[in-house]
């Protein structure tokens, strides 16, 4: 406890952005701040007393178009551990259909003078637009097929912990990147942090011009995992791919599940990480996924860190 | 009865003649009476002068594809506003598309609007009615009973007939009344949830893209089934090199066929949506940079034939939502001689040859006696600018709704003057 500032956003020179809708707006040197601010914020979640109150007084609604258990929570927790009044809006069904635009919600929500909005929406650009109509922050957590910037940095977060380093890597990320917001922010900051981007996938599953956001594009796993330090699977929307995107998730599994065998093409200390949830036996292999190199409660750990920090690097930098 | 009308000292450009030289045009009872370019004109003692001081003298712009909101959306707008757009943008007849509530698919439909239109417009409405009832593409409508009525060609519009069997049948019977087909070519189960063109800035933004292809294979079995009916073919509006290929090719056997474009397509491209930007998102989406200069070259070889505004005015409410969510369509009636002027200013099509394709052309497909400068021909008229600097403020524009894909663009050239029928319509005030 002695050992933990009592603030640890006084360390760091003001953040200048308001929102955090895009990794593409952050410039290189905006990551690495928000990396070593959460590298501060790791600590205050393992002391007895998990609570930093440097967001006292302040207001975070949580706005989730989609649900959302794991991100909803960790944005709350990280919240209310920086002391801020966490307040959680599930919108369960799509507002336009129920006559009300989204546009009209922010106009509702803002009249309420929250200090910051966590937004989840279905839909590409929708929380930009929504950081349009409102005179608070605006924190992405996910909007369509778009981005989902707080999920690259605990991503990149987990990798320096685990690697001691980012640039000079090469991650390689796998499965549905056509659909996935988590590819789109990671291969951006990763891309901003100089590592060797792969991305592995069959080729309806990947959308055009992806080789101009990855340094590298493969088809085959063993070819694309071979001598990469950091394994990244993404979550295969099964339910609605099968038969229509794949023709089976047997067929999947074979030819792009990681397995051991695959695996073996990695370095011998590459890591694995998913951004949940897992659907083992679809894209991860359960041996693998709850393996020695697995690193996926790291990620969510991290989680906290890095939305505390966002946090915290947001509403500090609104008070300077 | 009005009083005679002379237009002096005017540079009269005619597409039609191919005329651009100096002259003088006089107007009575609403056509043009007399014409000289270079000689004397013979002036009535009471008529009206107007000298032009060297400015253009055109035909007014004949606009092939404008959507209104009348009847079902007057809120978006009215007969009388998209007349009064038209007028200030020297569109003195559009085609008016019959995406309306209800659809214009029966007779009566289009005599309300011929009626109403009159009435209320300045400018000449043209009704295109509905190739399939409710524009749904299952059941035909009555192409003759609609013709009689005033329907001056058949489209659905916004909607794009996907089973080739009926479309087959629509051409067969559209020949039969010698109508055009005027068809907006999207594959819609390629095109799936699309929302704006397939490529890395579509993936970029996270938005599912079009293939160039949901355009192109329609397009082709289009053609293929005109040229077995012998029907007279439009396509609607082409955005991609590709179509630019298949259309020349379709040309040279069949010259039955022709071919629209969006102004927003020669002017606009992916780029322009910026962050998700909806006033860029359109029904023909926008291409790439190389799709944009293909269809320039289309244009200037004439492989294209006519220039439209794809006038579509929409509502904040439908507008101002997530990308994906928004609803399609820009206004343009304004604005589309300036933006069309800016191929003319960049030296990538010359003059006559925009302007063709916004007048003589589509008079020719729609079989008007209106679109260019000759005796006895309605006196529907423009006076240009060509050169007058401007900024296309949203606020400023006529039309009911703000979705100008134009916002805050600065154009060169302007409608001077705009006559309907030897009556003047708009002037403008500085």
């Amino acid at each position: 406890m002695a050992d933990t500032p009592a603030s640890t956003s006084g360390d760091f020179p003001p953040f200048r952005q308001r929102h955090l809708i895009s990794i593409a707006d952050l410039k290189q040197h905006e990551i690495i701040d928000l990396l070593d601010r959460a590298e501060r914020m790791v600590p205050v979640s393992r002391q007895e007393r998990k609570s930093l109150p440097t967001l006292s007084g302040k207001t975070q609604i949580n706005l989730f178009f989609e649900p959302s258990t794991r991100t909803q929570s960790s944005f709350e927790i990280a919240g209310k551990r920086l002391g801020a009044l966490v307040v959680n809006m599930s919108v369960k069904t799509s507002s336009v259909s129920k006559g009300e635009t989204l546009v009209d919600t922010a106009a509702t929500l803002n009249a309420m003078r929250p200090d910051v909005l966590v937004v989840r929406h279905g839909a590409a650009g929708a929380v930009e637009l929504l950081s349009q109509k409102v005179g608070c922050s605006v924190i992405n957590a996910g909007d369509g097929a778009h981005e989902h910037p707080t999920q690259a940095l605990l991503d990149a977060l987990t990798i320096r912990r685990h690697k001691g380093r980012i640039s000079g890597l090469t991650v390689a990320i796998c499965g549905d990147i056509a659909n996935s917001r988590v590819a789109r922010s990671n291969l951006l900051l990763l891309g901003a942090l100089h590592v060797r981007t792969r991305v592995i996938a069959p080729r309806n599953l990947l959308p055009p011009g992806i080789e101009h956001l990855a340094t590298e594009v493969f088809t085959d796993m063993e070819e694309g995992l071979r001598g990469v330090d950091v394994v990244m699977m993404l979550r295969l929307q099964h339910e609605r791919a099968s038969g229509k995107m794949i023709p089976s998730v047997r067929e999947y599994y074979r030819f792009y599940g990681l397995d051991a065998e695959k695996l073996a093409f990695a370095n011998p200390d590459a890591i694995v990480m998913h951004p949940g949830p897992m659907n083992r036996g679809v894209e991860i292999d359960p041996a693998i996924a709850d393996g020695a190199r697995s690193v996926i409660t790291d990620q969510v750990e991290m989680g906290v860190a890095v939305r505390m920090a966002v946090l915290d690097a947001l509403l500090s930098g609104d008070q300077a | 009865m009005t009083r005679p009308l002379l237009i002096e000292n005017a540079r009269i450009v005619d597409p039609a003649s191919g005329t651009d030289q100096r002259g003088a045009v006089l107007i009575e009872n609403g056509r043009i009476t007399d014409l000289a370019l270079d000689g004397p004109v013979g002036v009535p003692d009471d008529a009206e002068v107007i000298n032009a001081n060297g400015l253009v003298l055109a035909p007014g712009l004949i606009d092939m594809r404008v959507f209104t909101g009348e009847p079902g959306w007057e809120y978006r707008e009215t007969l009388a506003s998209a007349g009064e757009a038209a007028a200030a943008g020297g569109v003195t007849s559009f085609v008016m598309m019959p995406d309306t509530m209800p659809a214009v698919d029966d007779g009566a439909v289009v005599d309300f609007l011929v009626r109403r239109a009159k009435a209320t417009s300045k400018v000449n409405i043209l009704p295109a009615a509905g190739i399939t009832k409710g524009l749904a593409g299952k059941d035909l409508t009555e192409f003759g009973l609609m013709r009689e009525a005033g329907a001056v060609c058949l489209s659905d519009g916004r909607n794009s007939v996907q089973s080739t069997a009926l479309l087959r049948t629509a051409m067969s019977y559209a020949a039969n009344f010698d109508m055009t087909i005027v068809h907006h070519t999207v594959d819609l189960s390629l095109a799936g949830e699309g929302v704006m063109n397939d490529g890395l800035f579509a993936t970029v933004l996270g938005l599912k893209g079009i293939a160039r292809e949901a355009e192109t294979i329609p397009l082709s079995r289009d053609l293929q089934l005109a040229a077995l009916t012998g029907v007279r073919y439009h396509a609607a509006q082409i955005s991609t090199e590709g179509s630019v290929e298949i259309v020349k090719a379709a040309k040279s056997r069949n010259p039955r066929i022709t071919a629209g474009i969006s102004i927003n397509n020669l002017c606009l491209n992916e780029n322009d949506i910026g962050r998700y930007r909806t006033y860029f998102k359109l029904g023909t989406p926008l291409r790439s940079e190389d799709d944009r200069r293909a269809v320039i070259e289309g244009l200037r070889s004439g492989v294209i034939d006519t220039i439209h505004s794809d006038h579509d005015p929409q509502d904040s409410e439908v507008k101002r939502q997530p990308f994906a969510e928004a609803s399609t369509g820009a206004i343009g009636l304004e604005t589309l001689l300036a933006a069309a002027l800016r191929l003319v200013h960049s030296d990538d099509v010359p003059l006559l040859t925009v302007l063709k394709a916004m007048t003589s052309r589509p008079a020719e497909i729609l079989g008007l006696e209106a679109g260019r400068i000759a005796k006895g021909a309605p006196a529907d008229l423009i006076l240009v600018d060509l050169d007058y600097p401007w900024q296309v403020n949203e606020n400023e524009l006529r039309s009911r709704s703000r979705n100008t894909s134009f916002e805050n663009a600065r154009l060169a050239g302007k409608v001077m003057r705009t006559i309907v029928a030897g009556e003047t319509v708009f002037l403008h005030k500085d």
